[in-house]
């Protein structure tokens, strides 16, 4: 049964309207995108649709509290939830620097979690 | 009085763009003047991707974002001042500002770019009647308590405007195991972006409540919840539908404002509707060799044409200070915002400065319209058509005007963007 599934397209914030027509489950035509990334995106969303998530991780002894990270590569959007949970239970020391891997092979994905920021550790120490 | 070529105000992404560019462009002697006590601006506290896309070819956070400008500060020698605020401009470029190592200073520039940015609309601008209980905050400060200084301003959230900041915050929030019980749209539509409904309210089953919006407040001490009520097509609320939502945060993302008192006091004229300076094709307003860019000049939708514009605007200082291209201000075309369209960035083209290969002019829509046609025209002359199967009002379109065909126009006629509906002759 040919069916159609309009999509918009999140990998930028362009946000082209994608439509994928679908012959069963398989994709028989994606129409709507402006880069290729769309094809992917619309191609994943009828498959596996994934995510890439940011948050924040506790920093010990930084001049900030917290240090922003993500994951590297989008992951499987079910997973999001216990993600956040992996985020949660880290506490990195200072200093920080963006690219530091945070957390190795989240989830057994092979994706880590890097850190997007910069947190020099204090000038005075304050045990927090 | 210390003299410095070109003085930036404001160290974020506009700020830095346009800085390196100036630099790169030979002006030797650029300072940077920064409020806050790093640069990046607002990049730093958003933290979710989706930034970069279109500047670097590669998707970045906004604090990535702004380390790639800062390294490039660093490695230009660009020199800064952090935690400097400038208090005042004059129209003939002496810039007053006050830090602790300093005290209150003054320096005399060739050429000023500004770039302080905007800020949000808060509750006292929008009106709602009720307590003044703690727990209401704008969403960009509740995204700073949480990104930065890594605190949750509350419990369970009502979200009042669905700006990109506000979605951005309810996802954040929902994250972090906050109730986000709905945003609330005044408009029939939202002024974010499709992707972030997308992602951020529809992968969180947040409802988004179009025209509905919060009527009451409640609560002595902290907020214990919100009337919401749907608004006619007149957007006046009507009683029968209002519903009281108990909730202990309201954010509020209701829009953002370019910030312009020091533009204000200097004399360089607004443009009512973006509330920002009017500017010509080269990013300068209408005291000469005075520039704006970023949000300042008109609020973006993406950093990355924050930062082209910027460049553009830096160039432009760069020509202006070295006295390369200093446009005959006679020879301008006005242009003007036609049918459909909300305002248009720039204002004004300067003849002598067209040969650089194509003018952007960046505008919005007054209004969602499905199968529409941009259009440029001078008179009956169409310069340039574009079909755009949908336009709303949250994004911000373009059109790419060629130097050639700009030439033809004469100085002093009109150069029309408008928006052409099915059907309709223009
Ligand atoms: S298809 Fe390409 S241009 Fe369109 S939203 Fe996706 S990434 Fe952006």
């Amino acid at each position: 049964m040919p069916g159609k599934k309009k999509l918009v397209c999140i990998n930028c914030p362009v946000g082209c309207l994608i439509e994928v027509t679908l012959n069963g489950d398989t994709i028989s035509s994606i129409n709507g995108y402006k880069c290729k990334r769309g094809i992917e995106y619309a191609r994943a969303e009828c498959t596996n649709p994934v995510r890439i998530v940011t948050s924040t991780v506790k920093v010990k002894n930084g001049c900030l509290p917290v240090v922003p990270v993500k994951t590297e590569k989008p992951i499987p959007k079910r997973l999001i939830w216990d993600c956040m949970k992996e985020i949660n239970r880290c506490c990195v020391k200072a200093p920080v620097k963006i690219g530091d891997v945070i957390v190795e092979n989240l989830l057994d994905t092979g994706i880590n979690i890097v850190a997007t920021g910069n947190v020099p550790e204090a000038r005075e120490k304050n045990g927090s | 009085m210390k003299k410095v070529d070109l003085v930036v105000i404001g160290g974020g992404p506009a700020g830095m763009a346009a800085a390196v560019k100036a630099k790169e462009k030979g002006v030797q002697d650029v300072l940077i003047l920064e409020r806050e006590n790093n640069l990046g601006g607002i990049l730093n506290q958003c933290i979710h991707n989706g930034f970069g896309l279109h500047y670097f070819g590669e998707e970045l956070t906004g604090p990535e974002y702004a380390a790639r400008f800062i390294d490039k500060v660093h490695r230009m020698n660009i020199p800064y001042l952090l935690e400097t605020m400038v208090l005042n401009i004059d129209s003939d470029k002496t810039v007053t500002a006050v830090n602790s190592a300093e005290g209150v200073f003054t320096i005399k520039a060739k050429s000023i770019i500004l770039a302080m940015g905007c800020r949000e609309r808060t509750r006292g601008a929008l009106n709602i009647p009720g307590t003044r209980p703690s727990g209401i905050y704008t969403a960009g400060t509740a995204q700073k308590y949480v990104n930065i200084c890594g605190y949750m301003p509350g419990k369970s959230v009502v979200i009042l405007g669905s700006g990109d900041i506000g979605l951005i915050m309810a996802r954040r929030l929902a994250l972090e195991g906050a109730q986000v019980k709905m945003v609330c749209e005044l408009l029939p539509y939202s002024s974010g972006l499709t992707r972030n409904i997308v992602q951020c309210l529809d992968d969180y089953s947040i409802p988004l409540r179009l025209n509905h919006t919060v009527i009451a407040v409640h609560g002595k001490e902290r907020l214990e919840g919100v009337t919401v009520a749907e608004v006619d097509q007149d957007r006046k609320p009507i009683p029968e539908t209002a519903e009281f939502v108990p909730c202990d945060t309201l954010l509020l993302s209701v829009g953002l404002i370019p910030e312009n008192e020091l533009s204000r006091d200097a004399g360089i004229e607004l443009d009512p509707v973006t509330s920002g300076p009017v500017v010509d094709n080269r990013m300068e307003t209408l005291v000469e060799g005075i520039f704006a860019c970023g949000n300042v000049a008109h609020v973006h939708d993406l950093v990355d044409n924050v930062s082209n514009e910027s460049e553009l605007a830096g160039e432009s200082a760069a020509e202006y200070i070295l006295g390369t291209n200093v446009p005959d201000r006679e020879e301008a075309i006005t242009v003007k915002a036609g049918n459909g369209i909300r305002y248009t960035v720039p204002r004004i083209i300067r003849k002598q400065s067209l040969s650089r290969n194509s003018v952007k002019i960046f505008f919005r829509v007054a209004d969602v319209n499905r199968n529409v046609k941009l259009a440029a025209r001078c008179g009956n002359n169409i310069l340039l058509e574009r079909k755009k199967v949908k336009v709303t009002p949250g994004e911000m379109e373009t059109l790419e005007l060629k130097a050639e065909d700009l030439q033809e126009i004469k100085a002093g006629e009109e150069l029309v963007i408008e928006v052409k509906t099915n059907g309709e002759g223009q």
